[in-house]
Formats: C-alpha cells, structure tokens, sequence
C-alpha cells in the first residue's frame, strides 16, 4: 500500500538512471542515514560501538570488496584475510616511516598496496579459474601469514611480532572514541559503497558479469578476459584493503598476523554467500548476520537460563554457519538479498492479490 | 649424508600422510567432479570417533582388550562415516547436481565447517589419543655406511606401510570389482553411466564413504602420531597443493604429489629456512602448488584440461 511507484514518472535520463528509482526507497535510505549519522551517534553505549558496529561495518566494507571478486566476477578467493593484511600492514609502515602521514593518504595507500599485491596473485586467474584459483589463493593467504610474522621489516622490528597504532587524526580530529572511531568507518564504509554501487552498474561492472556468467560469450563479444579479470582483483582487493587498515587501526588498535588469518578469509566468504553472491546490500546483510549471530548464541540461552559453554557456542556457530551455508546454496542462492528484494516485490501488491 | 638422508626419510614419511588425505580428494573428484573442501573435517571427524569409541566401546561392554575395543571402535568408526556419506549426498549433493564447480566448492566448505562443529559437540574438543599399538621406538639403518647410521622412526615406517598398502586395496577395489567399474564409469561421464543403468546417487554414497575410509585410515595414523585435535583438519589442508600437483584425477599423482610435497617441505625448511627467516614450511607447499598452476595446471600425472579461460 505504502511501497508504490505508480505515479512515479521518469522524464529524464537522469531519473531513469537513479539507484534508488522509487520515491519511497530513497525516504528509507534517507531515514537509514539519518539513523545511522545522526540518531545512533546519540544513543548508542560504547559496548554498542566495540563490539556491534564498528566491527559490522568494517567487515561488511570487506565483504564489499570480496563480493566484486566472487559474486560480480565469478572468482573465487580465499585469501581475502591475506589482503586484508597487506593494507593493514602497508599503511602501518607509510604511518611509521613518514613522518605526518595524514591516516586517510595511508589509508588509501594501504589499499593501492593491496590492489598491487592482489592484482600479482590474481594473475595465475588468467589461466586457471574455480578450483584451481581457490589454491592459488590459498597460497597467498597462507604466504602473507608467515611474511608478516617472519619478516622484521614489515613490523619495524617489533619485538612481540605484534604493532600498535595510537593517536590517531583525521584533518585535526582526534580519533579516540568510540563514537568517533564509529563515525570514522561510517563515512568510509559509505563512500566506498557508493563507490562500488555505482562501479557495478556502470560499463567495467557489466564487463565482470558478464565473464563471470560466460567467459568465452563475453569474450566473442569483445570483452578482454584479462582486463576484466584483473580489474575485479584490483578493486576487490583495494577495497578489501581499506578494509584491513581500518580493521587494524581503528577495531583492534594493536594487532598481529592471527587477526587476518585464514578463518577470517572464510568468514567474509560467508558473508558474501549468505548475504547474496552479486549484490551491494548483501554484503551488509551478510556480515550484520555473521557478526550477530554468534552474539545472539551467547545472549539468548543465558535471557532463557540455559548456560552454555564457550566452547559449545563456538561449535554451534560453526554448525550453524556450515548448515546455512549449504542451506542458501541449495535453496536461495542470492542469499539474504535476494530475499530482501522478494519481499520488496510481494511488498508492492500487498495488500491486494493482483 | 646421514643428516640428509634422514631428513630425506621424514620427508617421505610426512608426505605419506598428505597422500592419505590427498587421495580421499581425488577419489570423490573423480567419481563426481567435486572438489571436496572437507576431505580435512572428514579425517578430524573419522579420527574423533575412532578415539572416542576405542574409549567408550570397553566402558559400555564391560572389556579390557585393547585390540578388540579398536577393532570395534574402527567399524564403529567406519559405519559413522557411511551414515555421513549417506547423510551428504542425501542433503547436499542430490540437491545440488549441475551446479557449477565453484557453487559445490563453497557448499563442501560449508560441509567442512559443520563437521568442525557437529564432531566436537558429539565427541568432545580435547585433545585425545588413538592407540593401535604402533611402535614408538626409532630405527636406525644403515649403520654399516655412516657414523650411528640414519634414524627412522618405526612408526613412520609403519605407517607408510598401511598407506601402500590402502592404495594396493584401492587400486585393486576400482579394476577388479563390479562397483569399482562402475565408480570408474562414472568418472569418465555421468549422462553416459546413467543411461547404461548406473544409479548415481547410490555411487556416489559408495564414494563419499569410501574417502571416509581413507579419511578414517589418515585419521588414526595422524592421530596415533600427534594425538586428535582441531588442527588436524587443518592440517588437511596441505593435502590441497598435493593433489593440485599430482594432477586432480590422479590417483598415482596423489601420492607422487604428496611425497614431493612432503620431502620438499622438509629440505628447504632445513637448507632454504635459515636464509628466509625459517618456518617456510607453512607456505612452500602452496608456492610450489602456484608455480606448477601456472606452467601446467593439470598436474603431473592429471588429464589435460582443455578448457579456454
């Protein structure tokens, strides 16, 4: 009744062209905002902050990333925790070694040594894809691992293997608590979502689709394999290492390899399956799911009196995800946000049958 | 020498070990083309079991033999995996026939991280040991060539003993038996096998249990080396450059691929770690894997893929 676009002409390119098109779609991401910006800033405790927000838009800016990888070019990556940790670590060495580095240069150079080190491993994509890319990806996973453990140089020598980043700044701005930390990823996590809504539907986000769906198609029709292939990896892997610096500066504050291990990889895997393989809003409601459900898990036995053990949750998380996982493959394989928009479909009859 | 050739030997016997897992990959790619990302939460789950059971068979029936609580724990063990075999084909893979390679790639992770859970919740998360009266004590042979000779651990020796032989039973169950040729038919093509009256479903249960088995087999041998625990199914991991080296279809390759695996592991970590910093262990393997994807990604002894990227 309220979710109509009857009524809603486009008279100019522009307005076709809109990412919201319907009038009511942009009062909610509007409202969404405004909650997100203005409402929550206010309200919300600290253990809100820490341990929801900030880490659900951080990993939700990763799964962004690696959902351009896997959802929009079809190749699979599971090693997104190994460029998450190249642009963490990058922009740990641009902050120590250059005196009056501004954290959002860092940042963004975090990212391109990402784009770098992702577009190398992408390579071997050129020859090989599925299976084979899965451990080619791998590979560079488990090698970041061991190079910024092992090698004294990319952690300034540090004596425990562990960094720390202290006293940060954005143009004076010290950020320091919680809620500017969260307001921070907020507006980072934006930007770059917008950035990458509009890359999807532009032409080079087409390009991906379509070797995604069929490679030698797209090819005869005068897509460049190789520069689009490469291109998914550039991007994916840039945005997935913003990801890790602000993983790394703003979430943990101190940090070593384990953070951006293997487990991590999977995890935003997850996310991108659960939340829908192919779409921007999945990625947010894939890793909102994953952050929350192993919360939820430890909250909700102990409101009901039913003590659980750490343990037990953990492995219940575990059998949860791997049960879902199987679950939306088979059932829904655009996971969450595809539900998302049959509900927003069903939505627009509603309440009448026709 | 005597330094090299043992390192040479533990090599080996490492690398053993990833054949064992490596193989249970190539069998349930062969006969049904996907690539089981849970071939390492199998070897934890048939490992979990097989310890467990060895535990509670006796307390149960009221016996002390350790030979025939492990002889029953190990069927037990086995007709667990059946049932999982069963259990994944049932509600997984049925459901999933014609989906591309990468969709069963992410449902078998999904597999693999419910196996994590549902194995620890039902036998527990300690560390646990499997006791099948292995020989603990090292060898030494040789000692006629060099000073004190080379020292092999029996156990190792044991172990790759077991290992050559599952490959001969292997080999033997795919050429010689009814069901071994139909596993074999279809591998080579599915449209094919069925319509000469083969029912897919049913081999495929055959298959997913016979990598059980070899996953139960690596099981025991690595759990009676460093006890059952979490990182055993990581551990599995390693088995993924294996068989990308020795070719995916190959069962042969599988075992060459481990061994080389397995030996290089070991060498460069002593005579390449010192210059690179040490624990290089952790990435040769998939290094090595990388190099060969991009010169010849079929493998060693793999069927060319003539497949335009």
């Amino acid at each position: 009744m309220l979710y109509r676009e009857n009524g809603q002409f486009k008279t100019s390119y522009a307005a076709d062209q809109q990412i919201f098109p319907i009038f009511q779609e942009r009062w909610a991401m509007a409202l969404l905002l405004l909650v997100a910006f203005v409402v929550l800033p206010l309200v919300g405790s600290e253990y809100w902050f820490r341990a929801i927000l900030i880490p659900f838009l951080i990993l939700s800016l990763a799964a962004l990333g690696l959902n351009i990888l896997v959802g929009y070019c079809g190749q699979i990556s599971l090693g997104t925790g190994a460029f998450m940790a190249v642009g963490a670590y990058a922009a740990y060495n641009f902050m120590v070694r250059i005196d009056g580095m501004p954290l959002i240069v860092a940042m963004l150079l975090g990212g391109l040594s990402a784009t770098v080190i992702g577009v190398l491993f992408g390579i071997p994509s050129l020859r090989i894809k599925g299976l084979y890319l899965a451990v080619a990806t791998l590979a560079a996973q488990f090698f970041t691992d061991w190079a910024f453990l092992r090698i004294g140089w990319f952690t300034n020598n540090s004596s425990s293997g562990s960094v720390s980043m202290a006293r940060l700044d954005v143009f004076g701005v010290p950020i320091e608590s919680p809620v500017t930390k969260y307001l921070f990823v907020l507006t980072v996590v934006c930007v770059f979502a917008l950035m990458a809504k509009n890359l999807v539907r532009s032409a080079i986000g087409r390009q991906w689709m379509a070797i995604r769906d069929m490679d030698v198609a797209a090819a005869v029709i005068g897509i460049r394999p190789m520069y689009a292939k490469l291109s998914a990896f550039a991007v994916s892997s840039f945005i997935v290492g913003v990801a890790g610096v602000l993983w790394a500066f703003i979430h943990l504050g101190a940090w070593e390899p384990a953070a951006f291990s293997i487990d991590r990889s999977f995890q935003l895997l997850f996310m991108v399956i659960i939340g829908g393989l192919g779409s921007i809003a999945g990625a947010f409601l894939g890793a909102g799911f994953i952050v929350l459900l192993p919360l939820a898990l430890d909250q909700i036995p102990h409101l009901l009196g039913i003590p659980l053990s750490t343990a037990t949750i953990t492995h219940l998380v575990h059998m949860i995800f791997g049960a879902l996982i199987v679950f939306f493959l088979i059932v829904e394989p655009h996971g969450l946000a595809k539900l998302w928009s049959v509900g927003k479909q069903k939505l627009r009859l509603w309440p009448f049958p026709h | 020498m005597g330094f090299f050739l043992e390192t040479l030997f533990g090599g080996l016997m490492a690398g053993m070990l990833y054949s064992l897992i490596a193989l249970g990959f190539v069998l349930i790619y062969k006969a049904s083309g996907v690539f089981n990302f849970a071939q390492g939460a199998m070897v934890l789950f048939a490992a979990l079991a097989m310890s467990r059971f060895a535990e509670w068979i006796p307390q149960w029936l009221g016996f002390e033999s350790l030979l025939l609580a492990n002889l029953l724990a190990f069927i037990a063990a086995m007709a667990v995996m059946v049932v999982l075999a069963w259990a994944i084909e049932r509600l997984c893979l049925s459901k999933l026939v014609n989906q591309e390679g990468i969709t069963l790639l992410m449902a078998t992770l999904g597999i693999a991280y419910f196996l994590d859970g549902f194995g620890q919740t039902l036998f527990g998360s300690d560390i646990y040991n499997i006791n099948v009266g292995m020989p603990k004590d090292p060898a030494f042979i040789l000692e006629g060539m060099f000073e004190g000779g080379v020292m092999i651990s029996k156990e190792d020796l044991v172990a790759a003993a077991i290992a050559a032989l599952l490959v001969v039973v292997l080999a033997l169950f795919f050429q010689k038996t009814k069901t071994g040729r139909a596993l074999r038919a279809v591998a080579d093509d599915h449209q094919a096998a069925q319509s000469i009256g083969i029912p897919l479903n049913k081999i495929w249960v055959i298959v997913w249990s016979v990598a059980g088995f070899a996953a139960l087999v690596a099981g025991i041998i690595w759990g009676s080396k460093l006890g059952v625990q979490f990182t055993l199914s990581l551990v599995a991991l390693k088995a993924l450059p294996v068989v990308i080296l020795g070719g995916l279809t190959s069962v042969p390759g599988a075992i060459i691929g481990g061994l080389i695996i397995g030996v290089g592991e070991k060498l460069s970590e002593i005579y390449l770690g010192p210059m690179l910093g040490g624990g290089i262990e952790i990435w040769f393997a998939y290094v090595l894997a990388l190099g060969f994807l991009l010169v010849r990604p079929q493998g060693l002894f793999g069927e060319k893929i003539i497949d335009r990227v």
